[in-house]
């Protein structure tokens, strides 16, 4: 497991939990680094484009990666001046690109996050897109230069799982860069299903930041992710294959 | 008369001319002598939407009395909330089923929102109004100490806000276009903009071209209050001036956003009128206009009635703090996705209540009056006036003291009831277990 690295535009890391940025707190990061081992952490440029003395920036250990994200983009356009404006405060070259144009269900906008993946690509980003499974789109954003596609589990807020599992795992299939599973995923379980099917990682927030005993759960997503990861590497049995397989061959009545 | 008993809500100064009182009287009494609030004035812009049937659709045929316990339970069972479902939440039949209506409005504020308060103050930059609105301290007949700032007034005022910590102001006017142009209040923005990194406006309805220019100015939100969603009632209550077109104040946030804006605001004024119709009414307002502008971001506001200068006994009626509650609730249940905000009309307590159950946003070191923020600021609170202080604000035409030490600004447009500075609001709330947000927000 040592050499088990996710890369991520060259970039290596021996987690593959990353926090998500719905809510957070200084106790919820501290519990993500230490307990549940997050080398990347999201963070809103919107929500640190703040004075307060609660700025999120302030929380983030130095040791970790940065993944500012554009939440609040409606369009590419804004997209990208909010991931320029990331950089300009000084939080690296990473950026998750979330655009979303309905309020209601707050679902990613698979077409202006392809725009803004290329141009942002061509701006020398380590661009990580949020988007809806759609294998026509991810193919589109690994053409536009994305580093990884980040796929949601569930609508935001819904606390539904893995609703999308089907066509997460045609992107795991046929998609060449790390699948990083984002939104949706309330439970360890859910989280360790997803690294069975092939995730490179799994995002999550809400499930942690709402947790009764905040380290402990931390520390469930870790063995979660990790046991997850095991039994893909170990390559799963027939019981949980997909796809049957018979224990008698049906074609053991072929002589020649 | 109507049995609202409109009565109390009309006050005669003594420093208006017979003829001024002669007027007044008549278009208090007598319908004719109104115009038609339902005809568009001169110069306001008629936009082809189907937003208000759409609404009125539900809301003139709706039956409270109809339904029935089972109806609530269903609705509190369901994972979406249909309009049916939210009639029935707002129905008197609901109000036994308050508490599980509470958790319920609880877990989808938590699931949309999690534990986030946002924080912002309102700036009153004038207090001029040409509109006899009767249950308003502006209205142009209330004798108040009228006052609007200069642009170096209001540099001022915003230096002292943006001082104390506070990040989203929302800029408000009394409703007069001869008083406070367009141009004024867009020169205000623009100063906002650099000392805020959130700018809203609560000013008389505009022209679409009008709301591209404020935006331009750097605003992003609009609000504009319906009041009453009851179209005879707002003729009864809006006697005078651009405000009393009822169709043209309907379809404020439609143009707001033609123009550009990122989200608006809505409310009814609950106690004029049947509140549970203007609860649907104002939430169908933003159910709707979502639907046709599934970008933007729409919040809903849930005022009552407050006293205001020279009339205490203006109150919200039939509206307690558990119908209030229970609107409230309903607003969440039906959209979970959608802003709350509670004004300083409310108590401290219901403010701390209620912002662990629905709101998400609540103003801070609020004054209602004009260009007194560094006098009530330098005490760590907004202390409003009292019943009585208002009442001695009358016998003095308006000029009395606002607070123990000497008014400088403009009279106030109603009176608060939470005068929490923003550090105690910031403290209170965090010990809520919350957490206080100043800004979610880039202007891009």
């Amino acid at each position: 497991m040592e050499n088990d690295k996710l890369v991520i535009g060259g970039h290596e890391f021996n987690s593959r939990f990353i926090l998500g940025s719905g809510k957070y707190s200084l106790k919820l990061i501290e519990a993500a680094v230490k307990y549940a081992g997050a080398e990347i952490i999201t963070c809103a440029v919107r929500r640190a484009n703040t004075q307060d003395h609660e700025n999120i920036l302030d929380y983030i250990p130095k040791s970790a990666t940065l993944l500012p994200n554009t939440s609040g983009a409606r369009n590419a356009d804004e997209a990208v001046r909010i991931a320029r404006l990331a950089r300009e405060l000084g939080c690296g070259d990473f950026v998750k690109i979330e655009i979303m144009r309905d309020t209601k269900y707050l679902l990613p906008d698979n077409y202006e996050t392809i725009k803004a993946t290329e141009i942002l690509a061509k701006d020398g980003f380590v661009v990580m897109p949020y988007m809806y499974p759609d294998l026509n789109c991810a193919r589109d954003m690994v053409n536009a230069g994305a580093a990884a596609v980040m796929p949601l589990a569930s609508p935001i807020g819904s606390n539904r799982g893995l609703s999308t599992k089907d066509f997460i795992q045609i992107l795991i299939d046929e998609i060449e860069l790390p699948i990083i599973v984002d939104a949706g995923i309330g439970k360890p379980s859910e989280a360790c299903a997803a690294m069975e099917m092939g995730a490179a990682a799994v995002m999550a927030n809400t499930a942690l930041a709402t947790a009764g005993d905040l380290p402990r759960m931390a520390a469930a997503f870790k063995s979660a992710i990790e046991a997850g990861r095991n039994a893909y590497l170990a390559g799963l049995g027939r019981v949980l294959s997909r796809g049957a397989s018979s224990s008698d061959p049906l074609t053991g009545f072929l002589r020649d | 008369m109507n049995n609202y008993n409109d009565e109390r809500y009309f006050i005669d100064s003594d420093t208006l001319s017979p003829e001024a009182l002669e007027r007044k009287h008549r278009i208090e009494t007598d319908p004719s002598a109104r115009s038609n609030h339902m005809e568009y004035m001169k110069g306001m812009e008629v936009i082809k939407s189907d937003i208000h049937d759409k609404v009125m659709g539900h809301v003139d045929s709706v039956d409270f009395s109809k339904y029935t316990a089972r109806d609530v339970k269903a609705a509190l069972e369901h994972d979406t909330c249909t309009v049916e479902d939210f009639k029935a939440l707002l129905s008197p039949a609901a109000a036994p089923f308050l508490e599980q209506m509470a958790q319920k409005a609880k877990l989808e504020t938590s699931k949309h929102f999690g534990n986030t308060v946002y924080f912002f103050t309102p700036l009153y930059i004038a207090n001029y109004c040409e509109n006899y609105c009767v249950y308003c301290g502006f209205n142009c007949y209330n004798k108040i100490k009228r006052m609007q700032l200069s642009m170096e007034q209001i540099e001022h005022e915003m230096k002292v806000i943006a001082d104390s910590g506070m990040e989203e102001v929302l800029i408000l006017t009394g409703e007069s276009r001869a008083k406070s142009s367009v141009e004024y209040i867009g020169e205000a923005c623009k100063i906002a903009h650099k000392y805020f990194r959130m700018v809203g406006v609560e000013v008389y309805p505009m022209n679409t071209d009008e709301y591209k220019y404020l935006h331009e100015c750097g605003v992003d939100y609009v609000t504009v209050f319906q009041e009453t969603y009851d179209k005879d009632r707002y003729e009864q209550l809006h006697l005078l001036g651009h405000k009393r077109i009822y169709p043209y104040r309907f379809d404020s946030q439609e143009r707001a956003l033609m123009g550009g804006m990122r989200g608006c605001g809505f409310s009814a004024l609950l106690g004029l009128s049947d509140f549970r119709k203007d609860a649907l009414a104002s939430a169908l307002h933003v159910f709707y206009l979502q639907k046709k502008y599934p970008h933007a971001e729409m919040s809903l506001s849930c005022p009552r009635l407050r006293p205001i200068v020279n009339n205490d006994k203006i109150n919200p009626l039939d509206v307690h703090e558990k119908e209030l509650c229970q609107v409230l609730c309903a607003y969440r249940i039906f959209m979970p996705f959608v802003g709350i905000t509670v004004s300083s009309r409310e108590s401290k307590e219901f403010r701390n209540g209620i912002v662990k159950i629905a709101a998400t946003k609540i103003s801070a070191g609020v004054s209602t009056g004009v260009g007194d923020h560094e006098e009530k600021y330098k005490k760590d609170e907004c202390k409003p006036r009292t019943t009585e202080e208002n009442a001695r604000a009358a016998e003095t035409g308006g000029n009395a003291a606002a607070t123990e030490s000497e008014d400088a600004g403009g009279d106030e447009q109603f009176e608060i009831n939470d005068s929490r500075s923003l550090n105690t609001m910031y403290k209170d709330i965090s010990d809520e277990g919350l957490q206080p947000v100043l800004n979610d927000y880039l202007y891009v």
